[in-house]
């Protein structure tokens, strides 16, 4: 089973970085505020200028005063 | 936060449209080679004694077409247009993202070309000959590029759940490609894989639970964790969970690949560690099935109404069905009787059909009306009735393939009281005829339903076009 010679130091290095990435997130303040995040997609316009059609929805407002 | 026309971000959605409508039309035509295989199963008359339409040429075609070209173009399409829009910003190199949709779609005509031709590597979900594998890394490292360019240009500090999942999936899928793919090349379309035997067939497994677990599973869980909260308009249940079963998720699915190697010369030990992480990914998975279900929680009475929501909540029933079956087939004991069978095609279809084109098809009706700057597609029946004829479909499919499988299982193992064998192959493969006729009725079913999406966004594509060019009109366009 030569091939764990290149699996495991492989998946090794893989789940290091795995967890340096999280580490960058926990530090760079990714997990603060969390609930609000979720709620903000429902907020932002979608739509370019030149469509002309505005997504905007109203109801969100709703959901963020719940999760407030 | 406000928004008006005026101050949102010009978004650049050219690669977005291109992959949206190209996910219909490939969606059709990896599904059609699909029923026609199936028809070829039931019918071998069907082969012609041409090698360019046999069963071992077409297969590949039909995986590779439903997977990386109707599958990614879907993921192509919504990644695009959930990064910019959570980042608040638009594309990073867009060019390049035109690049990534015009190269997506030539490894896709190269595959339609060569595998018919006989051209392969004969590695499951990974046939595509060298220089297509090239075209492939290419245009992947180019997707990475635009993708994590645009994140890290965004104008809001937070990075969105959907796109860690998107991250995820175009990260690991480039190494699993580069991996699995790598061959020593003889001849323009001949390559030797650079790995042999038992050896080959664990990086096989590996690259192939991969890319089920992050191209079909992280992918579409990106779409799913924008495209739910934003068709339901409200948000997702728990973000907190989406952010553990994330990184739960991404851990785990990396050690179930020897589950796919039960019982072969894979040593007993690699065989148990692939067994005890798939049942560990029961866990995360259904972490994810729970979070995107109740996002509907207080709003359950828009599934009447919204066939949109049909689809998206209905793919995640059939994601918790096939990520509960997944692990119960990597049970050893299961496994000695389910694999090699029909039940395993079931399982994948399930999980393809059910999940994966499910929750495509509810993302694509969401993005095609916006696309072409449209509210909502030109007949929103339509959608429902496509809802249901795929719906039927994937019943019909994976009851068919749940009854056949099992079937062939116990037949392959019945002895006699001496303890010869009691069933020839052939009486196993007589026997399960019926069942491939049904199965077949399933897929044309959910073969039809695309041709009521292609017709439907035909319909809402051309819309401006069919409205008389007077003010009043215009404005009843919009």
């Amino acid at each position: 089973m030569d091939i764990l010679f290149l699996l495991v130091p492989m998946s090794v290095v893989l789940a290091l970085l795995v967890i340096g990435v999280f580490a960058w997130a926990l530090n760079g303040g990714q997990f603060d505020d969390i609930e609000r995040e979720g709620v903000r997609i429902l907020l932002d316009a979608d739509q370019s200028p030149r469509s002309g059609v505005d997504v905007h929805q109203g109801s969100a407002q709703h959901g963020l005063e719940q999760s407030a | 936060m406000t928004s008006s026309i005026a101050s949102s971000p010009p978004y650049d959605d050219d690669a977005v449209r291109g992959f949206t409508v190209m996910s219909v039309v490939w969606g059709i035509v990896g599904m059609a080679v699909g029923l026609f295989i199936a028809a070829q199963l039931a019918w071998p008359q069907l082969n012609f004694g041409i090698p360019w339409l046999s069963y071992g040429r077409l297969r590949p075609l039909h995986t590779n077409a439903v997977i990386f070209a109707f599958g990614g173009s879907a993921l192509f399409a919504t990644s695009y247009y959930v990064v910019q829009r959570t980042c608040q910003v638009a594309l990073f190199l867009p060019k390049l993202a035109n690049f990534t949709f015009w190269g997506w779609q030539a490894v896709i005509v190269a595959a339609a070309i060569s595998l018919p031709l006989g051209y392969t590597q004969g590695k499951e979900y990974a046939e595509l000959e060298w220089p297509i594998d090239l075209l492939i890394a290419v245009v992947w490292v180019s997707y990475a590029i635009v993708f994590f360019g645009t994140i890290g240009k965004r104008k809001v500090r937070h990075i969105y759940v959907a796109n860690w999942f998107f991250g995820a999936f175009i990260l690991t899928v480039a190494l699993l490609h580069i991996v699995n793919s790598a061959a020593i090349p003889a001849g323009w379309m001949k390559s030797y894989s650079a790995y042999a035997g038992v050896q080959d067939a664990m990086v096989q497994w590996w690259y192939g639970h991969n890319a089920v677990g992050f191209f079909l599973t992280a992918g579409f869980l990106g779409m799913m964790y924008y495209f739910i909260p934003k068709q339901a308009e409200r948000p997702v249940y728990s973000y907190r969970l989406s952010i553990v079963h994330f990184w739960a998720l991404i851990f785990t699915y990396m050690w179930a690949g020897p589950h796919h190697l039960h019982y072969t010369a894979l040593p007993d030990w690699a065989q148990s560690i692939g067994m005890l992480f798939s049942l560990i990914l029961l866990a995360p998975s259904w972490g994810g099935m729970i979070n995107g279900i109740m996002t509907l929680s207080g709003a359950w009475h828009k599934l009447r109404d919204d066939p949109i929501l049909k689809f998206l909540i209905v793919s995640l029933s059939f994601y918790g069905m096939s990520t509960f079956e997944g692990p119960m087939m990597s049970i050893k004991t299961v496994n000695a009787l389910s694999h090699y069978t029909d039940w395993t095609v079931g399982h994948v279809h399930s999980g393809a059909l059910g999940w994966v084109g499910l929750v495509s098809m509810g993302c694509l009706y969401f993005l095609i009306p916006r696309m072409f700057g449209r509210k909502q597609m030109h007949s929103v029946p339509a959608i429902n009735l496509h809802f249901w004829i795929a719906t039927i479909g994937i019943v019909l499919y994976i009851a068919a393939m749940w009854i056949a499988g099992v079937m062939q299982g116990l037949m392959w193992r019945a002895v006699n009281a001496d303890g010869t064998l009691a069933y020839s192959f052939v009486e196993s493969v007589k026997a399960t005829y019926p069942f491939y006729v049904i199965r077949f009725m399933g897929g044309l079913l959910y073969l039809a339903g695309m041709f009521v999406m292609a017709w439907n966004t035909w319909m809402t594509a051309t819309a401006g076009r069919r409205v008389p060019a007077s003010p009043l009109a215009a404005t009843a366009a919009a």
